[in-house]
C-alpha cells in the first residue's frame, strides 16, 4: 500500500477514479447489479427497524464508539492484559507490512502450508493473501463471496458483499472453469458445491486467519459477525487462529456490544441479526475436545492512530464497517465499489482511505461526492461523512489557513489555476458593489450568453440568465 | 521502542488533547414488557423467518418428536452429548426408534474425516433463548464441544421455554457475562446461510442447513 | 445533522430575505414568489442590497478562506433580530449549519453563531411559522416534487413542501421513487464528476417521468437546474419549477404557469 510495502499486492492505481468510473456507468450489467442490490437492501434496512426508537439507538452506538475512543489507550491495555490471561497472544503492528509480518512469523513457526480465512477486511488492507503467497503459503478465502472473488483474481466491490458486482451467470461460469462445477443457474446447487470444495479445505488448513468486529476489553473476548459459518470453521478447525484487527475495534464491555450489535446488522443487511454471533475467548482448554490451541490477536494501527489526533477526523474511527452508507449512496450505485480502487469503497472508503494511502494518493475521493448526506443520514454510529468529505476537501486544497491541513499528503490538489479562479470568486462576491455590476451586466448582455458551459451542457441544457436580477426587481418594487 | 509502545504512546500523548468521555444510556434496548407467551411467539416467528424450525414439546415428549423429525429426515446417526441430561436421557430410553447415537468423546484429531463427512445430525442442550431476534445462546464445553452445533448437516437445539430472555441485552446481563466468558460463547440464529450469489438466499453453506428448536413448555 | 428540535419563533412583523445568487441571477421569480407569499400574510420584507452569496461554492470546495471572505459579507445585512428566510434548503443549510463552523475561532465566531440561529428556509417558514393557509385557483393538475438533499438533511423540511402542496385541493401530489436520492446536482460536483452526476440525474427525470406528472416542483434552483434542464436537453415530458412560484401562481388564479 505504502511505497516502502515489501510486498506488491494487486496495485490498483487510486488516481485513475474517473475512468473507472465512468466505464461502471456506462456497463448497463453493473449498474443494474448494483441498483437492484442496493434497493433490496435499503428497503431491508427500513424494515429490520421497524419498533425501535432508531434515533435513540443511534445515539447511543455513537456515543458507545466515543467512549471507547476516549479511552482507546487504556482500553488497549486492558484488553491485552485480559486476553493474554485468557491464553491469547497479543501482538502489535504499526502498518500493514508489520502485520503481514507477524502472521507470516506465526506461520512460518507452525511450518504452515496453508492459510483458510474468514471474512476479514483489516487483511484486505494488508494484502495478506498476496503476501502469504509470496512467502509460500497458500491463503484461501472461505467467505462464499471473498472465495468468488479469489477465484476471480479481483478485490471485493462491497465491505460486506464482496461478489455483489456479479449475477449468478459469470459466478457459474467461474466456478466451472476454476474448479470443475457443472454449469447452473441453481444457488443452491452452486453453494453446495462451494461448501464440498471448502470443507477439504477447513480439515486440511494448518491456520485460520479471521477478523474481527468487536473486541471486548472486560472479559477479552474477539465477537466475529458472520452468516455462512465459514468464521466459525476457521476461528475453531485449524490448530491455530489468527485474528487480524484494526486497534480501533476495542470496546469496554459485553453490554456496549448489545448495543452496536443491535446496529450492525439492521445497518448492514437489514437482518436482526446473524446467524452466528461469535465470541472466542481463548484457545482449547486442555479438557476441550475442538478448537484452536493456538489463538492470536493482531492490533493493526495502519494510520489510525494519525486520525485519532484530530478532535474532527476522529469520527471516522467510530466505524462499524456495516456498509449502510455505500448501501445508500446514489454515487457508489452508478459506478460500483471497483470504481474507488480501494480497500474500503463508498462514503467510508472516502473519509478512511485518504488516511491510509496519504491524501495525495486518494486526492480524488473526497470529491467524487454530491454531499447529499444520505450516507451520514443512516450511519449507525451517526458519523458526519459529509462534513468529513468537505474537511478532506479542503486539506486536499490547503485551503483554509485558519485550521492547516494534517492528513499526510495534503495540499496535492492545489492547483494555481483552481486557487485564482476561487480567489477571483472571493473577490467578486465579497464585495456587494462589484457583485451588483458584475450580475447586473451578465443580466443586460444575456443574448450573449454562451449555450454551452463545459461539462454542464453535455447532459444539461444551460441555466438561463433572467432579464433582471432579483436585486434589481427588488430595487424597482423599493426594497 | 515496540510498535506496541509506539503505537501506545501515539494514542496517549494525542495532540488533541483528553477526550471528553459521553454518558451511555441502554434504556433504549430495555424492553421488559413482554410476557412468556410473547416471548415465545416472538422467537417463533423471528427464527421461523430466517429458515428456522420450532417444535413445541414438553419433558414427556420431546423424545417422540425428536425420533420423528430424525426419521423423516433418514438420518442415520445422531450425535449427542455424553453428561448432559439430554445425552444421557436418550441413551437410557434404549429407543429402536432413534438411529445410531454417537458421542463427541475424543479430541476432533482423531475422528475429524467422520464428522464431516458421516454425522448426519446433533443434538445440544442451550443456555436459553432471546425473543427478539430469535437467538439461541450457546456455550459449547468438552460435553457438547463446539463443532457439535456447526459441522452435521442438521442441528437440534433444546430450549426450555422458561429460558427465554427478551433480548441480547437482557440475557447477558441476567447470565452475568461480564464475570467471565467461555473460551468459546455462541449465538445461532437460523442454520448457515449466505446470499453472497446475487442475494439470492442459499442455506447450508458452510454449518448446518436446518436448525431444528425442540422448545420445551 | 438536522437540530433535534426546532423551536420555531412567532410569527415576526419582518423578515430579511435572503434571495441566493442562483434565484438571484437565473431564477428572481422564484424570489418574488417568496416574497409576495410572506408579504400576503403580513409580514414586511426586508431585503439587503448588500446580499450576494452564502460562500458555499467555494466552502464545499474546499477553499474555506475564500468562503469565510465571502461569508462574512453577508455577516452584517441582518442587523435587526428578524428572522432571516431562504427560499433554499442548500443556502439556508449553509448558513444555519455550516457558518458557526466556518466562524469558529474567529473574531466573527458569536455572530455567525446568532446569524446562523435566525436562518429559516422560506417554504418551513410559511408553514410552520406564518402558518400559511392556501386557497387553491388553478386547474386540476398532477405534480411531482423532488426536495433537495440539504432541504430534507440539513434544514429537515422533507415534510413542508408535501403539506403546503396538500392544501391544493387541485393538485394531485404523486411520488416518484426513491424520492429522497441526490438528483446529481451537488454544486461543483456536477461539473466535476459529469458522467456520475449526468447517470444520477438521467434516473431522477426518468422517476420522476414515470409519475406521469408533467411538472414537478422543487425546493431548490440548483436541483431544477439540474432536473429541468437534463429534461429539456434530452426532450423528456416534464418540466419544473420552484414551488413558491409555483405555490404563488396557484392562489393567483393563474392555473400554475410560471409569468
Ligand atoms: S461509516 Fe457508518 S454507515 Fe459507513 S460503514 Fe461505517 S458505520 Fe457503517
Amino acid at each position: 500500500m505504502s511505497e516502502t510495502a515489501e510486498h506488491t499486492g494487486h496495485h490498483i492505481d487510486v488516481k485513475q477514479f474517473h475512468p473507472r468510473a465512468q466505464a461502471a456507468i456506462h456497463n448497463p450489467k453493473i449498474r443494474k447489479n448494483f441498483r437492484s442490490a442496493m434497493d433490496g437492501l435499503m428497503s431491508k434496512r427500513k424494515t429490520a427497524f421497524e419498533g425501535w426508537d432508531l434515533e435513540t439507538l443511534r445515539d447511543l452506538g455513537a456515543n458507545v464508539r466515543l467512549r471507547a475512543l476516549a479511552n482507546l489507550p487504556d482500553l488497549l491495555e486492558q484488553l491485552e492484559e485480559k486476553l493474554t490471561e485468557n491464553g491469547i497472544k497479543v501482538h502489535w503492528a504499526v502498518d500493514a507490512d508489520e502485520a503481514c509480518r507477524i502472521v507470516r512469523d506465526i506461520c512460518k513457526a507452525r511450518d504452515a502450508k496453508t492459510v483458510i480465512k474468514g471474512k476479514s477486511m483489516v487483511s484486505e488492507e494488508m494484502e495478506l493473501n498476496h503476501y502469504l503467497e509470496e512467502q509460500g503459503i497458500e491463503a484461501l478465502e472461505s467467505d462464499l463471496g471473498e472465495y468468488i472473488v479469489q477465484l476471480a483474481d479481483e478485490t471485493p466491490s462491497h465491505i460486506i458483499m464482496p461478489a455483489i458486482h456479479k449475477n449468478t451467470g459469470e459466478i457459474s461460469q467461474l466456478l466451472h472453469d476454476k474448479t470443475g462445477t457443472d454449469l447452473s443457474n441453481d444457488v443452491e446447487y452452486l453453494t453446495a458445491s462451494a461448501r464440498q470444495q471448502l470443507r477439504e479445505k477447513f480439515m486440511n488448513a494448518d491456520v485460520g486467519v479471521s477478523g474481527v468486529n468487536f473486541a471486548v476489553a472486560e472479559t477479552g473476548t474477539l465477537c466475529l459477525v458472520e452468516n455462512e459459518g465459514n468464521g466459525r470453521m476457521t476461528t475453531t478447525v485449524p490448530p491455530c487462529h489468527i485474528a487480524v484487527t484494526g486497534i480501533e475495534k476495542v470496546v469496554p464491555s459485553m453490554e456496549d456490544v448489545s448495543a452496536l450489535l443491535a446496529l450492525l446488522t439492521r445497518s448492514a443487511t437489514g437482518q436482526h441479526i446473524t446467524t452466528y454471533f461469535n465470541m472466542i475467548s481463548g484457545p482449547r482448554k486442555a479438557e476441550e475436545l475442538d478448537g484452536p490451541e493456538e489463538v492470536h490477536l493482531v492490533l493493526v494501527d495502519n494510520g489510525r492512530s494519525a486520525i485519532y489526533q484530530d478532535d474532527e477526523l476522529l469520527d471516522t474511527l467510530r466505524c462499524i464497517r456495516c456498509g449502510a452508507c455505500m448501501n445508500h449512496c446514489p454515487v457508489y450505485t452508478r459506478v460500483g465499489g471497483h470504481a474507488y480502487g480501494t480497500t474500503y469503497p463508498g462514503p467510508i472508503g472516502k473519509i478512511l482511505m485518504p488516511h491510509l494511502i496519504g491524501l495525495d494518493e486518494g486526492r480524488h475521493l473526497p470529491s467524487a461526492s454530491s454531499l447529499c448526506g444520505a450516507c451520514g443520514e443512516v450511519c449507525p454510529v451517526k458519523i458526519p461523512i459529509p462534513d468529513l468529505l468537505v474537511r478532506l476537501r479542503q486539506e486536499s486544497v490547503d485551503g483554509d489557513k485558519l485550521h492547516p491541513a494534517k492528513v499526510r499528503g495534503h495540499g496535492a490538489k492545489r492547483s494555481s489555476m483552481e486557487a485564482m479562479i476561487w480567489k477571483g470568486w472571493a473577490w467578486m462576491h465579497a464585495s456587494a458593489g462589484i457583485y451588483r455590476f458584475g450580475t447586473g451586466a451578465a443580466s443586460k448582455f444575456r443574448a450573449l450568453q454562451p449555450s454551452k458551459a463545459g461539462a454542464w451542457t453535455d447532459y444539461r441544457t444551460a441555466p438561463k440568465l433572467a432579464a433582471k436580477t432579483l436585486h434589481q426587481r427588488m430595487k424597482e418594487r423599493g426594497q | 521502542m515496540s510498535s506496541r509502545e509506539t503505537i501506545l504512546q501515539r494514542l496517549r500523548n494525542r495532540t488533541g488533547g483528553e477526550l471528553t468521555v459521553p454518558e451511555c444510556d441502554f434504556s433504549v434496548l430495555v424492553r421488559d414488557d413482554w410476557s412468556t407467551k410473547e416471548r415465545i411467539e416472538r422467537f417463533e416467528k423471528m427464527i421461523e423467518s430466517v429458515h428456522g424450525e420450532v417444535h413445541h414439546c414438553t419433558e414427556d415428549m420431546w423424545m417422540d418428536r425428536l425420533a420423528e423429525l430424525l426419521n423423516t429426515r433418514g438420518a442415520r446417526n445422531l450425535l449427542i452429548p455424553k453428561q448432559h441430561e439430554i445425552g444421557q436421557a436418550l441413551r437410557d430410553a434404549g429407543r429402536d426408534d432413534l438411529p445410531e447415537l454417537l458421542i463427541y468423546d475424543e479430541p476432533i484429531e482423531s475422528w475429524q474425516g467422520h464428522l464431516f463427512n458421516e454425522v448426519d445430525a446433533s443434538i445440544t442442550s442451550t443456555r436459553g433463548g432471546i425473543a427478539e431476534t430469535g437467538s439461541l445462546i450457546l456455550w459449547p464445553n468438552d460435553d457438547e464441544p463446539r463443532l457439535m452445533s456447526l459441522v452435521p448437516p442438521v442441528h437440534i437445539a433444546v430450549l426450555k421455554a422458561s429460558e427465554l430472555y427478551t433480548t441480547f441485552h437482557e440475557a447477558m446481563k441476567a447470565q452475568n457475562w461480564a464475570a467471565g466468558m467461555p473460551t468459546n460463547a455462541l449465538l445461532i440464529s437460523g442454520p448457515s446461510k449466505t446470499a453472497d450469489i446475487e442475494q439470492t438466499l442459499a442455506y447450508g453453506v458452510h454449518g448446518p442447513k436446518e436448525l431444528i428448536v425442540l422448545m420445551i413448555e | 445533522m438536522v437540530d433535534p428540535i426546532k423551536v420555531y419563533p412567532s410569527k415576526p412583523a419582518k423578515v430579511y430575505f435572503y434571495g441566493t445568487c442562483l434565484v438571484d441571477m437565473f431564477y428572481p421569480d422564484a424570489g418574488i414568489a417568496g416574497v409576495e407569499l410572506l408579504e400576503r400574510e403580513g409580514i414586511e420584507v426586508l431585503f439587503p442590497q448588500d446580499q450576494t452569496c452564502c460562500g458555499q461554492p467555494a466552502y464545499t470546495s474546499g477553499y474555506h478562506d475564500q468562503a469565510r471572505s465571502v461569508a462574512k459579507a453577508q455577516l452584517d445585512l441582518f442587523p435587526g433580530d428578524w428572522p432571516i428566510v431562504v427560499p433554499s434548503g442548500s443556502c439556508g443549510g449553509m448558513m444555519r449549519k455550516h457558518y458557526p463552523d466556518l466562524f469558529k475561532d474567529t473574531p466573527d465566531e458569536v455572530k455567525a453563531a446568532e446569524v446562523a440561529g435566525r436562518v429559516w428556509e422560506l417554504t418551513d417558514f410559511l408553514l410552520n411559522v406564518c402558518h400559511i393557509k392556501l386557497e387553491d385557483l388553478g386547474e386540476p393538475t398532477t405534480v411531482a416534487m423532488h426536495t433537495s438533499c440539504s432541504a430534507r438533511r440539513e434544514m429537515g423540511v422533507a415534510e413542508v413542501g408535501p403539506k403546503l402542496l396538500g392544501q391544493l385541493k387541485n393538485v394531485n401530489l404523486v411520488e416518484q421513487i426513491r424520492p429522497e436520492e441526490c438528483c446529481g446536482f451537488g454544486g461543483t460536483f456536477a461539473v466535476r464528476h459529469p458522467e456520475i452526476s449526468g447517470a444520477m440525474v438521467s434516473e431522477k427525470v426518468e422517476t420522476l417521468v414515470d409519475t406521469g406528472a408533467k411538472e414537478f416542483v422543487t425546493t431548490d434552483c440548483g436541483c431544477l437546474m439540474n432536473i429541468a434542464g437534463y429534461a429539456e436537453k434530452n426532450h423528456k415530458p416534464v418540466s419544473g419549477q420552484h414551488i413558491l412560484s409555483f405555490l404563488w401562481a396557484r392562489t393567483q388564479g393563474k392555473g400554475g404557469q410560471q409569468s
